[in-house]
């Protein structure tokens, strides 16, 4: 192999699993760190740069750091683990995010608008939902004028409209949009825009240097089996009938309640439904368990609130008498593999099903629609009806107009919009400047040795094997009472240490000096989990077999370096370090260093005012190995 | 050294042997040794020839004496008994614990001072004996615990870190063991533990007192320029005779190698030797040709690695002195103390 060229930003960012897997590329260990320190306002800090709602994403991201995280990896090879036969899990990092939030002073002073003189660019943005607010936000600092329009009455989009209450207050929506907002923002809301024509022609708030698209994915997939028509009284597309709860036209629901579909919305419905007087709740499902589309945690929470899954199940027709909601007929189906290896739901051929219920809520999915574009103006659609957009630039085919969000490709999550809404502010204000789309800011990236003395280094190297903590919640008997009552109650600061030191570090670098290696062993010998050896060079896949502990995660690079003195060459494997940095204690000369790795993301706001990074430290000066 | 704790984490993928033991069960206490220490090296080749041998760890008694070397115990094979004896003395401890319980298998941990110094003694007596054990000296040349004085083994005109020139003889602690009748001698580096491991294994497998001497580089105070045990002059004068594979009886034999360049020798526990042979001329079972092979090369200035000398038909100290199979320290009372009558029987056949 070539030797790993540690200068390229995305080999120690690829490191980083959780910041790699992050749309927005929050650095998260970074801020994991602040927590443990009790520097909740630098943390807060540390994700509003990179995505813009961290006490909505505290609470209800899709959490893709999660499943990357590390310390899911090594926990399969602890003692500790083995021996309780517990789960290898890793680190609450979407809930340690609410610690910062929930526990930080009073931020403001530091987010106040960095005052820059009106550069006379107008901006428009459709939808006032996590990516127009975040394009906004990153460019009202330089100058734009950014006017956010909005359906609704009040700002925030699916985040205030689709996640009921029980999980993300208003009191939190109210903030963290205000923070945007009070950046020079204008919000129009209960203006909804029919017409892009218009909206270009200047007719609609004046004339605009650019728009932008965040109109979401607002149509619910509707469900057209017999009985759709004749019993639609009380058959309801779920995220409208989770926005009618929400602004609070929608107060109560049947007794027995069919929630269709598998997905996050369904939770959201059935756990809805149990507030508004649904007792006899049951959300049933076409696939199997495992290939639902909701969260395992969002499945939890609705278990644990006593609203059974029922899965394999096809829905065949709404039962009615008389204009009446009856129930559903299902037909049971098991999952077999066709000719081709492909799954498919055969039917078992057992007599159908019914589920008697008052009111049934279909969450099969979610649809973009667009009959406000007129498609006459130079706006690309493709076959499927959505919007031809680059997924680099979010430029759609008309010059000045930019999507972001659900309405980019399809309904995705907030972290995406929030990633969508700074590529496409930085692409904006390339285009009002006159210059390539192309022409994108590199990455803000730090490397800094992290020594401070020779058994001491500036962030905390212990290894602790804690199991991952449970975020408690709010008795159910009690949370069932009450819409608006949130159930999860977060960390407490005690417990968000013990789960910040959970957190292995990973942004904390091993660097191989090659030229000051004496070939010792010692960082093989005291590797606890063998991820150095040093072997004659090879290609890949067959360094891969040669390496001191079996190498099977392919997913995960290998650090080579250039030979050293035995024409040998040092190989990492990446996969299960546990930045614990024993090999740079143990070596003799200084060969391995541990260096903090900080990547942030450039974002347009950074043009005028270059970052103010908060660091987990201070004053660690540069040991590098030079 | 560090003052951090080895995390109990370790590799998901870790393989385990017969026991189900992983090589981490092996481990001891973290080393306090100067970073980039060759006994740690050492340390670790123990435990990976302890565990893919299969020994249970309470199977296994350590011995030491005193110095950097005799200090290692604590870093391996933490579930086995241990004793750090006094300087020099270690072979006698030894030579009492095996005498009291031949059950065990014994490793004698010392150093270059422990040994060709201040134990020098010792050490020739516990060889000619033939005590069941393995001896291994992790040998730097200098006194690392005092700074860096050069040790008996520190080669005649190799110079210190302060610049200072060694004008007496080393004492060859290989060439000594040979001519003190020693059945297994090997010498390895701390530095190839792919040498080392099966070297290891071997002189465990062996019955009788297998000696080992491992150039550990002291990277505080003898690894440098004018050094002849720094990592850079072993690693440019290492002559390797021959490499070493060790096979327990159990596991086939899969390996094939070009015809007259192996070499197949049964131990008495049924593992088999296979000698992979890098210098055509050298023959490990040919005491008086290797002693001259060795002297040779030393002349030279080289370093001869590899299995020296190998007595297949060892036998050890308890079939010398026909002791009873059951280990002294497990026979009752009345087998230890058998009465009158049995000493005026015995009186009677001295008559």
């Amino acid at each position: 192999m070539d030797p790993t060229d540690i200068a390229r930003p995305d080999y120690f960012h690829k490191v980083v699993d959780c910041q790699w897997a992050c749309p927005a590329h929050t650095p998260v260990p970074e801020y994991i760190r602040l927590i443990a320190a009790g520097r909740y306002g630098d943390a807060y800090i540390v994700n509003w740069r990179s995505n813009v709602f961290p006490g909505i994403l505290g609470r209800t991201c899709d959490r893709p750091c999660e499943p990357a995280c590390r310390r899911g990896r090594v926990e399969a090879g602890s003692p500790e683990h083995r021996k309780n036969a517990s789960k290898p899990e890793p680190v609450a990092i979407c809930r340690l995010k609410r610690v910062a939030a929930d526990c930080k002073e009073d931020v403001r002073p530091r987010l106040l608008p960095r005052a820059a003189p009106r550069n006379g660019k107008r901006i428009a943005l459709v939808g006032a939902g996590p990516a127009a607010l975040t394009a906004a936000r990153d460019l009202a600092p330089l100058g734009y004028e950014c006017i956010v329009f909005d359906a609704d009455p009040k700002a925030g989009g699916m985040m205030r409209s689709q996640i009921p209450k029980f999980r993300l207050p208003d009191r939190v929506i109210d903030e963290e949009v205000g923070y945007v907002l009070d950046q020079g923002i204008e919000f129009r809301g209960g203006a909804r825009v029919d017409s892009l024509a218009r909206l270009l022609a200047g007719d609609v708030g004046g004339r605009f240097d650019a728009v932008f698209v965040g109109s979401g994915a607002p149509r619910g997939r509707d469900l057209d089996i017999p009985g759709r028509r004749e019993a639609a009284a009380n058959i309801h597309i779920g995220i409208d009938w989770l926005s009618s709860v929400s602004f609070g036209h929608t107060t109560q629901i049947g007794r027995r309640v069919v929630v269709l579909g598998g997905g996050n919305t369904a939770m959201d419905c059935c756990r809805s439904s149990r507030r508004l007087g649904g007792e006899d709740v049951q959300v049933v499902v076409r696939s199997g368990f495992d290939e639902m589309k909701a969260s395992p945690w969002e499945k939890e929470d609705a278990m644990h609130e006593g609203i059974p899954i029922h899965n394999y199940l096809v829905p065949l027709e709404f039962t009615h008498d008389r204009g009446k909601l009856t129930g559903v007929t299902f037909e049971k189906v098991t999952p077999r593999s066709d000719a081709r290896g492909r799954r498919q739901l055969v039917p078992t051929g057992e007599p159908p099903v019914h589920f008697p219920c008052d009111d049934v809520l279909v969450a099969i999915g979610q649809e973009n629609t667009f009959p406000w574009i007129e498609r006459d103006l130079g706006l690309a659609f493709d076959d499927h009806g959505m919007p031809v957009v680059d997924r680099t630039t979010m430029a759609s085919t008309l010059p000045a107009v930019f999507f972001g969000g659900d309405a980019a490709f399809g309904p995705k999550n907030i972290i995406w919009a929030v990633a969508h809404g700074h590529e496409a502010a930085i692409s904006i204000d390339l285009r009002c400047r006159g210059e390539s789309l192309s022409n994108r800011p590199p990455p803000h990236v730090n490397l800094l040795s992290q020594k401070m003395g020779i058994h001491e280094w500036s962030y905390d190297n212990a290894i602790h094997t804690d199991r991952r903590y449970r975020v408690p919640l709010k008795d159910t008997v009690i949370a069932l009472k009450d819409i608006r009552a949130e159930v999860e109650l977060g960390f407490d600061p005690r417990v968000a240490y013990a789960e910040a030191q959970r957190c292995l570090n990973c942004d904390v670098q091993t660097v191989f000096a090659d030229r000051l290696c004496i070939e010792c062993d010692a960082c093989v010998d005291i590797c606890p989990m063998d991820c150095i050896t040093f072997t004659v060079n090879g290609n890949e896949a067959d360094l891969r077999t040669r390496l001191s502990a079996p190498s099977s995660n392919a997913a995960q690079d290998l650090y080579v370096s250039v030979p050293v003195k035995t024409g040998r060459v040092m190989v990492k494997d990446e996969d299960v370090c546990l930045h614990c940095g024993l090999c740079a204690e143990r070596c003799p000369t200084g060969a391995w260093d541990m260096q903090k790795f900080l990547l942030d993301v450039a974002h347009a706001s950074d043009r005028l005012q270059p970052p103010q990074m908060a660091t987990s430290h201070t004053g660690a000066a540069s040991l590098a190995a030079d | 050294m560090t003052y951090l704790a080895k995390p109990k984490l370790h590799h998901p993928g870790l393989p385990k042997n017969a026991l189900g033991y992983t090589r981490r069960d092996y481990e001891g206490a973290i080393s306090t040794l100067c970073a980039g220490c060759g006994h740690d090296s050492i340390s670790a080749a123990i435990i990976q020839a302890f565990f893919e041998l299969d020994i249970a760890p309470h199977r296994v008694a350590k011995l030491s004496g005193i110095g950097c070397s005799s200090k290692t115990p604590t870093y391996f094979l933490g579930n086995s008994h241990g004793f750090n004896s006094v300087h020099g003395r270690m072979p006698s401890v030894l030579t009492g614990a095996a005498l009291a319980n031949r059950d065990l298998i014994y490793l004698g941990v010392s150093g270059d001072g422990d040994s060709a110094s201040i134990g020098l003694g010792q050490f020739a007596h516990v060889l000619r004996r033939g005590v069941n054990m393995v001896y291994i000296v992790e040998n730097n040349g200098v006194y690392g615990l005092t700074k860096g004085q050069f040790s008996a083994t520190a080669d005649r005109g190799s110079r210190s870190k302060r610049g200072a020139v060694n004008n007496d003889e080393p004492i060859d602690l290989v060439l000594l063991a040979l001519a003190l009748g020693a059945t297994f001698v090997a010498r390895g580096f701390s530095g190839d533990k792919t040498q080392l491991v099966p070297l290891i294994k071997a002189a465990v497998a062996h019955r009788g007192a297998a000696f080992i001497d491992v150039i550990s580089p002291c990277v505080a105070f003898n690894n440098h320029p004018g050094s002849t045990k720094s990592y850079d002059y072993v690693r440019e004068h290492n002559d390797a005779v021959n490499r070493l594979d060790f096979m327990p009886e159990r596991e086939p034999i899969g390996v094939e190698y070009p015809e007259g360049g192996t070499r197949d020798v049964v131990l008495h526990d049924g593992g088999l030797l296979r000698l992979r042979k890098l210098d055509p001329d050298y023959d490990p079972s040919d005491k008086v040709r290797a002693m001259s092979f060795l002297e040779a090369h030393r002349a030279r200035g080289e370093v001869v690695t590899g299995l020296l000398y190998l007595r297949p038909d060892s036998d050890d100290m308890h079939a010398a002195l026909q002791t009873v199979d059951t280990p002294l320290n497990a026979l009752s009372d009345s087998d230890l103390v058998p009465g009158n009558a049995a000493l005026a029987g015995v009186n009677a056949s001295l008559r």
